[in-house]
């Protein structure tokens, strides 16, 4: 955008304004991301530049709180070489919520892709009846506040079958509350909006006469979808999928209410952290989720210029 | 295909009475109803692919929401375990003084919930009411199981004289009938009194109003300034060639996939009173040593990251619609004898509106139901009404008020989407 050649001093003067207005926002926007990455390798307890970060003096940089974070929880700290490893994977805290969270992430994501890929296929048929109510039902999970949301889930899932009453069966089977199974359909509910718009989004571009000619070319519906149809929608259900799993692993309402102390999750770990006592070992966590989102959009965008040169939709 | 086979051009000979001109399918089947057939089957594959989706969403969504929404209007905790004396005050009208029969009605209830083990379930519905009675009837539970004899007002007195408190007959006779609006009175700072008609609570119990006025308004004052500093950047973003815009929208889309616990943590460190902007200020001698500002933990915390979090959101939308923006109107606008200012009022805002409203109404959906940055960052003065309905949930247990707070601001929000759904259409929701 460069300033067009009438234009008078005063818009010139105006036109750098802005775009030193605007770097400030991209500042305001980035600088609190970026801030915590050298903060979590601070040598002192703090949440600021010592004297001796500033002056860039090695001794005021550690890796101590990424130690911590393995640490936390293990048995034998002090061990050394595979005893320490071996140590770390199965009683450390923060790996446990780690290992959680990726069970919990993958599983749900499973459940919110599949159900709401088929969902945005039949949503994208024209002949689709209600479409609209539907598709603001199937979409409000991601609106409805999520304290709201998790306050009927917390009564929901520790009497999955209360409404089986109504019916005159038995209302008791057990609970869900406190179960990997209920964290993982809690999580599916909330992905699902994500699913849907993304593949729905996708969907958009898709020229439905490619299906009739695979089915006048002898293909059967299942061959149809499999070899025609999901080969086109993969980028957008992959990333409507990345958009689930990173829901599900940044969750910690729906996991507070309903979630046994078994389930321990990162987020919630995190919460538990800030609320007590923070300290820089959260800020070394923040990291290592900053380094991971920035992986995850990577591939979303890289996913997402697949998809356009796939449709032929280029950018100018 | 178009004419041939278009279902009205059958339908229109059939309904000429020229039956047997009607266009027909290659085995004799008139073609209209052959074509509706085929219809109403793609119709039903449709749905069936929907329709398991439907079905999760409804049993893990909707229905659990709607049971706890019940709880609002819904709550036995008195008149189940109370049943006698809910007998009489179902008998007799509101004044009647309490006679024999109703105390007696009372110890009844009080022995066999104190046998039952229920009469703290009791105790915590009048308490909601009547601060400080929990204590009140699991005591004298404790001393009526052990046996009381007759005349019951006198006997019960006895043990304690707050039995004869009217406010807490008054708030038995609300709890004896499971279904009440009382829960949704007090959501709005009401209560009925003694005589039953509806008052003001005291001025120091105000809060849900004031809090929902906050909720409100905080939001408000967020999505006004999301616009603000929105605006400018998705203008740049849409105006840069793709290849220059791709690479500054990495740094908006980078804080929207972050976790929003870290971007929350980032902003408690960064606006601690020893945090990072209080050294830079005094470093800079903007302030001294001594007065380091008070940043989080209160309002001022909340509006910031909240404003932090929901950027992107404002930023997506406006872009998407500024992309779409012909630039030649404004270089029309300008050869005509327009300033840059009233092009960029007159012509080129006006064509931003819908990506304006999209994001605004998104963004003031979102901050009204937040709930984890005020709890974080908002300190005392910073916490919305979810933060309320979390309190209710985990602290008082109070699961009716909990509900009935919900419902008001579900309503709220629901509201909302659908004026979005009307404005934008949900179906233009983009992620990214």
């Amino acid at each position: 955008m460069a300033v067009p050649t009438y234009a008078s001093p005063l818009e010139r003067i105006w036109h750098y304004a802005y775009l030193v207005i605007c770097g400030l926002i991209f500042f305001f926007l980035i600088a609190p991301i970026v801030v915590i990455i050298p903060l979590s390798f601070n040598a002192e307890p703090y949440f600021t530049f010592t004297e001796r970060m500033r002056s860039f003096d090695p001794e005021g940089y550690s890796l101590r709180w990424y130690r911590s974070l393995l640490t936390f929880g293990m048995q034998n700290p002090d061990a050394t070489g595979w005893a320490f490893w071996s140590d770390a994977w199965q009683n450390a805290n923060w790996v446990k919520a780690a290992k959680n969270s990726i069970i919990i992430g993958v599983f749900s994501t499973l459940v919110a892709t599949v159900l709401g890929t088929l969902a945005a296929l039949g949503l994208s048929r024209p002949e689709m009846p209600f479409r609209r109510a539907i598709m603001a039902i199937l979409i409000s999970p991601m609106i409805v506040p999520l304290i709201i949301t998790a306050t009927g889930m917390f009564f929901f899932y520790s009497n999955p079958c209360e409404l089986l009453g109504i019916f005159g069966l038995p209302t008791n089977c057990g609970r869900l509350a406190g179960t990997y199974v209920g964290v993982i359909l809690a999580h599916a509910t909330l992905g699902i909006p994500f699913v849907i718009i993304t593949v729905t989004a996708t969907l958009v571009g898709f020229d439905q006469s490619l299906n009739r000619a695979a089915a006048s070319l002898g293909a059967n519906p299942r061959t149809t979808f499999f070899r025609v149809t999901m080969p086109l929608i993969l980028p957008g259900v992959i990333s409507g999928a990345l958009f689930a799993f990173v829901t599900s692993f940044d969750e910690v309402v729906a996991v507070l209410f309903i979630a046994g102390p078994e389930q321990q999750t990162i987020p919630r770990q995190m919460w538990n952290g800030i609320r007590e006592q923070i300290s820089p070992a959260i800020l070394a966590v923040a990291t290592l989720l900053v380094i991971f989102s920035i992986a995850l959009l990577t591939t979303v965008e890289l996913l997402r210029r697949r998809s356009e040169r796939i449709r032929g939709v280029t950018p100018r | 295909m178009a004419n041939a086979l278009d279902p009205h051009a059958a339908i229109a000979t059939t309904a000429g009475g020229v039956t047997d001109g009607a266009l027909r399918t290659a085995d004799g089947k008139p073609l209209a109803r052959a074509l509706a057939r085929s219809q109403s089957l793609a119709r039903r594959r449709a749905f069936l692919l929907v329709l398991p989706l439907l079905a999760f969403i409804l049993i893990t969504f909707v229905v659990p929401i709607g049971q706890m929404l019940q709880r609002s209007f819904y709550n036995d905790g008195f008149s189940a375990n109370m049943p006698a004396l809910s007998q009489w005050f179902a008998e007799n009208p509101r004044g009647t003084e309490p006679d024999e029969a109703a105390w007696s009605a009372l110890a009844t209830d009080l022995q066999a919930a104190a046998e039952a083990r229920t009469i703290g379930v009791v105790g915590t519905r009048i308490n909601y009411d009547v601060p400080g009675t929990r204590s009140l009837f699991t005591s004298t539970g404790r001393q009526v199981r052990r046996g009381i004899e007759p005349p019951y007002q006198a006997a019960l007195l006895e043990i304690d004289e707050k039995w004869g408190n009217p406010a807490l007959w008054s708030a038995m006779r609300e709890a004896s009938s499971p279904v009440t609006g009382n829960f949704y009175l007090a959501a709005v700072d009401r209560k009925r009194d003694d005589t039953g008609s509806i008052t003001q609570v005291e001025e120091r119990q105000q809060v849900y109003v004031m809090l929902f006025m906050r909720t409100f308004w905080l939001s408000l004052l967020i999505t006004a300034i999301t616009f603000v500093l929105g605006f400018p950047i998705a203008h740049l973003l849409a105006t840069l060639p793709m290849r220059k815009s791709n690479l500054l929208m990495i740094l908006v889309l980078l804080p929207f996939w972050t976790s929003l616990l870290v971007r929350t943590t980032s902003w408690m460190v960064l606006l601690q009173q020893q945090g990072v902007i209080n050294d830079i200020l005094v470093w800079l001698g903007v302030i001294g040593a001594g007065q380091r500002l008070q940043m989080i933990y209160n309002q001022t915390g909340t509006i910031i990251a909240m404003t932090h979090i929901l950027l992107p959101f404002m930023i997506l939308p406006l872009y998407s619609v500024m992309r779409t923006i012909n630039p030649s109107y404004v270089r029309a606008a300008r050869s005509l004898g327009a300033t840059s200012w009233t092009a960029f009022r007159r012509v080129y805002f006006p064509q931003t509106l819908p990506g304006l409203g999209a994001g605004a109404l998104l963004v003031f959906i979102l901050a009204v139901g937040y709930y984890i940055t005020p709890a974080l960052v908002g300190g005392s003065s910073g916490q919305l009404i979810s933060n309320m309905i979390a309190m209710h949930m985990t602290d008082t247990l109070n699961w009716s008020m909990a509900a009935a707070l919900a419902a008001l601001l579900l309503a709220s929000v629901l509201l909302l989407y659908w004026v979005y759904d009307r404005m934008v259409g949900i179906d233009n929701l983009k992620l990214g």
